[in-house]
């Protein structure tokens, strides 16, 4: 007979949080920065279809990374909280920061309480109408969550591209070079590691889920960015 | 990786979680179709227009205002809807600058008449529908799938209508798969009619779709349809109190959209100020009296 034997909560978790965390940093990673035009994101999905990156409200967005079932319930909860919250106020009373708290509640529930954390790890941003007003949340498997300052990647390589990225960023990016800077930073990783500066692969926009939130588009600020508005 | 992570690394700027708001919902969570209709009769059925009981007796009209009259007409390459500016309560004038046409998204509008203060409540939750749809499913319904919804949705009103707050509305959309503008109809148990060429709603429009008849010919270009729109709602408020015709006073003028391949269009104030001008020095010459 099994006998239960005693696990310290420490333990429980971080067994949880490995868990988690090799499930993320399996795929491939989503960049989001802020410029001067709006809120990019970016990451490599081959698919046209199954998105990673998705609009949520009028000048909200949404970036996951991880298992895709799980991220895309949340996304749909994202909507369906956006949608509600904005037809039983107003519009305006939809914020990013309260859809990321939501999302970090659920996060954190299922973080502690169910059998299985969820693999995933979000972006919520809201773009402002100055640059200064631009609101970046990364959201973590456990329900941590962060206000991350005009530039963040997640899932992959997270930490080593978050670096690269860093370095090449600045405030007042025009949007193609946001894009420049974007595909850069995801073209540094390579079959086996991390490359060079300057030997970075390129990409084509076929393989490249590209979005942004519009700053100046009244309403709905969210559009998509394919084919040759990728170029440059 | 797990710079921010609860566990493991430095966090930048972690948040405790202490908020009002609380995790989102089961029914949040619950895989559902793409309605937000459906989601809203689930979930928040208080939410809904009309909700909070029925009321016992037939009322009177006069507790909500009545939005009057709404023409729709096709040209080469699109639609137009316009829409009056009045809305009435018995024999007062409740509003001069009502507006009854709505983008409901990019490539449809809609208007309303009947009971208004329903009628625009029903606009706002059939946007919030379509736009709903788009973004669970990636892609927008096609222009038969918004009308039948519309449909549904106004099925679902019947038992207000039956309690004297009927809603009509009119949906024009440009149809991007047969490439032409369409127009629906409804009555106020939910039936769906697509029209051709031109159609008309509310008090004034008998008056309205009389001038459509005469004016509307094949072919029409967007700006002529435009005009054709403004002088049949100029006929209906000529002959129909509850419809009100252009205020140049107040310069208040019918609400006035086209559909087209672009989308959704609001016409500018400068240029209906325009075609109001030209209407009525047409119809003032020779000193006409009827």
């Amino acid at each position: 007979m099994n006998m239960p034997f005693y696990v310290s909560p420490e333990q429980l978790m971080k067994d949880r949080a490995d868990f988690a965390r090799k499930g993320i940093a399996r795929g491939r990673s989503v960049v989001v920065l802020s410029c001067n035009d709006g809120i990019l994101f970016a990451t490599e999905n081959p698919s046209r279809a199954l998105h990673k990156i998705s609009e949520i409200y009028d000048r909200i967005a949404f970036a996951a990374v991880g298992k895709y079932n799980e991220f895309e319930n949340l996304r749909v909860a994202g909507v369906r909280y956006a949608d509600l919250r904005g037809y039983s106020y107003c519009r305006l009373d939809v914020t990013a920061r309260g859809l990321a708290n939501a999302y970090a509640q659920t996060l954190g529930t299922v973080f502690t309480t169910e059998s299985k954390p969820l693999e995933v790890e979000l972006a919520v941003a809201e773009v402002g109408f100055t640059p200064d007003d631009d609101q970046i949340y990364r959201l973590s498997y456990d329900g941590s969550v962060a206000d991350e300052q005009g530039h963040v990647v997640m899932g992959g390589q997270a930490d080593a591209l978050g670096t690269r990225l860093a370095e090449g960023w600045q405030a007042g990016l025009t949007l193609s070079e946001a894009i420049r800077l974007a595909t850069r930073t995801l073209g540094a990783v390579g079959g086996d590691g991390l490359l060079e500066p300057g030997s970075e692969r390129n990409l084509t926009p076929d393989g490249l889920e590209v979005a942004l939130l519009e700053r100046a588009r009244p309403r709905r600020a969210f559009r998509r960015l394919q084919g040759e508005a990728l170029l440059g | 990786m797990a710079t921010t992570s609860a566990l493991g690394g430095a966090p930048r700027k972690v948040y405790a979680m202490i908020c009002d708001a609380g995790r989102l919902a089961d029914a949040y969570l619950r895989p559902g179709s793409s309605s937000f209709l459906d989601f809203l009769s689930d979930h928040s059925p208080e939410l809904l227009p009309g909700a909070g009981g029925n009321l016992a007796q037939p009322t009177s009209e006069t507790l909500s205002p009545h939005a009057t009259t709404i023409v729709a007409l096709a040209f080469d390459g699109g639609v137009v809807m316009a829409g009056d500016r009045r809305a009435t309560s018995g024999h007062m004038i409740a509003s001069r600058d009502i507006e009854k046409v709505f983008a409901a998204d990019d490539y449809c509008a809609i208007g309303i008449s009947g009971s208004a203060g329903m009628g625009v409540e029903l606009a706002k939750l059939f946007t919030l529908e379509l736009e709903h749809y788009e973004k669970i499913e990636g892609s927008p319904l096609s222009l038969d799938g918004k009308a039948n919804r519309l449909a549904t949705l106004l099925r679902s009103h019947l038992p207000l209508a039956l309690q004297g707050f009927v809603v009509v509305p009119m949906l024009a959309g440009f149809d991007l798969s047969r490439g032409v503008g369409r127009i629906f109809s409804y009555d106020p148990t939910g039936g769906r009619y697509e029209e051709h060429e031109h159609h008309g709603t509310g008090s004034g429009s008998v008056f309205a779709r009389g001038a459509l008849k005469k004016l509307w010919r094949p072919g029409l270009t967007a700006s002529d349809a435009v005009r054709v729109a403004i002088e049949s709602l100029f006929d209906a408020a000529d002959d129909d109190a509850a419809t009100g015709g252009p205020d140049p006073v107040r310069r208040i003028w019918p609400v006035v959209a086209t559909v087209t391949a672009e989308g959704y269009r609001r016409v500018p104030e400068d240029e209906l100020a325009e075609i109001v001008e030209v209407l009525v020095a047409q119809r003032r010459q020779g000193g006409r009296q009827a």
